[in-house]
């Protein structure tokens, strides 16, 4: 296991198996056992999903993974997650730092109230760029194609990103995470409030998007998990509320062949 | 199973109306609803009523016919030019030929000539030599109703005077100074000293307001003293405004004298009750408003937009300044105006710190002495006769306009910035 501080170590020269790895972590509302003793380890360059019905702590877990649910008040995490090496948990560790390098995609498509170009240009300004108009421009080209949005937006870069179809928001949101160049990509639910056809276009591109980056994601819809994971994880709630993972592998196992009772019923549908 | 079996297994205990009661039952629900509907409408009217009988008495005294009397002819004494176009060392010609000389040494050593102004000059010939008197004054409704009986009474009882119809709110009111005579009075000095008083209310309200309401809504943790401060921020905005009055009586026209009067900065003939001191105590009566007012609109502010930001790896002070206090602009703005027209329209604080009801001079730096137009609306109303009581209502209407039109930018800004999530 390396040790070494991970903002010293660049993506490129770390050839660990492992993007993150989640080490028995316990997570907490206030005295609310929300999320109870979850490893797993989420391979580099794959695309992992998280399933369960609602309410068993999938997104909490993925939330936890950036350091998002520090925003809610009496929230709390016991456990590690380790992110090339190091735990994220730990007091030296800046979450700022941490959000950087895992970036996020929401539920509900969040484009600011800005302009395309300025909803692209916001992490990289914030994060320290420098740089001339033209490499901004270029910058903004590459994170838009890179997520297959730039054919459609290119002759409409400085009006509002609220403007926007919910499938265009949900993917110039991606292309916003991408410009600040993260190794990984969450994604809470990204198509649940997407029409069938901006899905698929989400899910294309996740593909795509596999090659460079490591992406986890939340979803309520078996059928997506099957069509776009190479690892899955079931998730569900225990008689005290709290969620679990039941049962963690490759997708192809996770729904032709089960292990446990429960993924089982939930997969055929049975329950949940 | 037939159907008589299948009634009585779902029929639930308790009465459902069935057939005709089912009509009676929607013709009942239906008579409550209007009746409440018309509740509603009543309300509505008292409240319209009692609107229109407002603007009717303020409209009622403002305009009318006044009777006009002068004791000499203003003609005679410039040989037909009207006054305004004499130059001032004319003007004190004719105040020196017909006032006595004991009366023009006082106005002299009052402030002497050479430094009055024109205007200064002017309104004393008016005064005391033209002696343009009002000797009585109508409103507008029975000068529209009974002109008959109104010419009649003036021919009689003031055989002299003319009979003009008079709007009391016109250009001289707004510009002229205070003046123990109605008809020359104005609310010139008094519209001047609300604005310092507003300007420097919200130089230090606005700054104040905004920075804390951020900490308290972003940075603030949900502990036990924040709690507290958030019940006394509360309770603040509903102190009756004039315990401010007595607070700034204290703090700011006493114990900080020398800084309010402006002797730590030179200044000598004043003390304590200025404009600076009215300034800072609206200040304080408009805070809590403005502290509350920030909260909520940063409040508003969809928590996904500063997900979004944070998911970026921006700081918490990056997501405030680029996000949260953009997106919160136009409520704050909002607040902003309506918390100034409540300063605007305060007035016990004033008297408590004490304002000067008679000032005839303009405002001109905050350590000097003071009024504002509600002062004046106060002082007017206070004072016997008809025709202070039209002029109370000229200042009212003054002073309804520039808080419709304060509301009125609110409403525009916030129509203007509002944004689409």
């Amino acid at each position: 296991m390396a040790t070494a501080e991970f903002s010293s170590v660049n993506t490129l020269q770390s050839n660990g198996k492992y993007a993150v790895e989640l080490k028995n972590i316990h997570i907490y509302y206030g005295a609310f056992r929300a999320v109870n003793n979850v490893s797993l380890q989420i391979e580099r360059q794959r695309i992992t999903a998280f399933i369960g019905p609602s309410g068993c702590g999938k997104s909490t877990v993925l939330r936890a993974i950036n350091r998002m649910n520090d925003l809610i008040p009496g929230s709390r995490l016991e456990g590690q997650i380790l992110f090339h090496g190091k735990n994220i948990y730990d007091p030296d560790v800046d979450p700022v730092e941490v959000r950087r390098r895992i970036g996020m995609v929401f539920q509900k498509p969040n484009p600011f109230p800005k302009s395309i170009y300025e909803n692209i240009m916001f992490g990289p300004r914030i994060n320290g760029w420098r740089g001339t108009k033209q490499q901004a421009d270029e910058l903004v080209e590459r994170a838009l194609r890179g997520a297959a949005i730039w054919d459609e937006v290119k002759d409409k870069l400085h009006q509002p990103g609220t403007a926007l179809s919910g499938g265009q928001q949900q993917r110039l949101c991606i292309a916003r995470a991408l410009a600040v160049q993260p190794e990984v990509i969450l994604m809470d639910e990204p198509c649940s409030s997407l029409d069938p056809i901006s899905t698929l276009k989400i899910e294309e591109l996740m593909f795509e998007l596999r090659q460079n980056y490591t992406i986890v994601i939340v979803t309520h819809n078996m059928q997506q998990a099957a069509r776009v994971s190479d690892y899955t994880a079931f998730f569900l709630m225990n008689e005290s509320r709290a969620g679990e993972l039941i049962e963690y592998g490759p997708t192809t196992q996770i729904f032709q062949n089960p292990q446990d009772e429960r993924t089982e019923n939930y997969i055929s549908g049975r329950f949940g | 199973m037939s159907a008589q079996s299948m009634d009585q297994r779902d029929r639930p205990t308790g009465y459902l109306p069935e057939g005709a009661d089912i009509n009676r039952n929607i013709a009942a629900r239906r008579l409550r609803g209007a009746i409440w509907q018309a509740i509603f409408v009543s309300s509505l009217i008292i409240g319209l009523l009692a609107l229109a009988t407002l603007i009717y008495t303020i409209v009622d005294d403002t305009f009318g016919y006044i009777a006009v009397q002068t004791k000499v002819d203003p003609e005679e004494l410039t040989g037909g030019r009207p006054l305004e176009e004499l130059s001032k060392e004319e003007l004190i010609e004719i105040l020196r030929a017909n006032v006595s000389a004991g009366l023009f040494r006082r106005f002299d050593r009052d402030e002497p000539f050479s430094e009055r102004s024109k205007e200064s000059v002017l309104q004393l010939v008016e005064e005391r030599v033209v002696g343009r008197e009002v000797v009585a004054a109508y409103k507008l409704t029975e000068s529209l109703l009974e002109r008959e009986r109104i010419e009649a009474t003036v021919r009689e009882r003031f055989p002299r005077a003319k009979l003009e119809f008079h709007s009391w709110i016109n250009r001289e009111f707004l510009t002229r100074p205070m003046s123990s005579v109605p008809i020359l009075a104005g609310v010139g000095n008094a519209i001047l000293g609300s604005l310092w008083v507003i300007a420097i209310t919200m130089l230090l309200a606005i700054p104040i307001g905004i920075l804390g309401g951020v900490y308290l809504e972003e940075y603030a943790s949900d502990t036990w003293y924040y709690r507290l401060i958030e019940t006394n921020i509360n309770n603040l905005a509903g102190v009756p405004s004039i315990i401010y009055g007595i607070l700034g009586l204290a703090v700011f026209v006493r114990a900080l004298e020398s800084f309010t009067s402006g002797a730590m900065f030179g200044v000598t003939d004043s003390n304590g009750r200025t404009i600076l001191s009215a300034g800072l105590t609206m200040a304080l009566l408009v805070l809590p408003l403005m502290i509350i007012n920030a909260r909520e609109a940063i409040r508003a502010v969809p928590q996904s937009l500063r997900q979004a930001s944070y998911g970026l790896g921006a700081t918490k002070w990056q997501t405030v300044w680029h996000h949260v206090l953009p997106n919160a602009l136009p409520g704050i703005l909002t607040g902003t105006i309506l918390s100034a027209s409540r300063a605007m329209g305060e007035t016990a604080p004033l008297i408590v710190i004490g304002a000067s009801t008679f000032v005839v001079f303009f405002p001109d730096s905050v350590f000097d002495k003071f009024t504002v137009i509600p002062i004046q609306i106060y002082n007017w109303t206070s004072q016997p006769g008809a025709q202070f009581r039209s002029i109370a209502a000229a200042a009212i209407i003054v002073l309804l306009v520039t808080l419709l039109a304060l509301n009125a930018t609110a409403i525009l800004l916030r129509n203007r910035l509002r944004r689409n999530y």
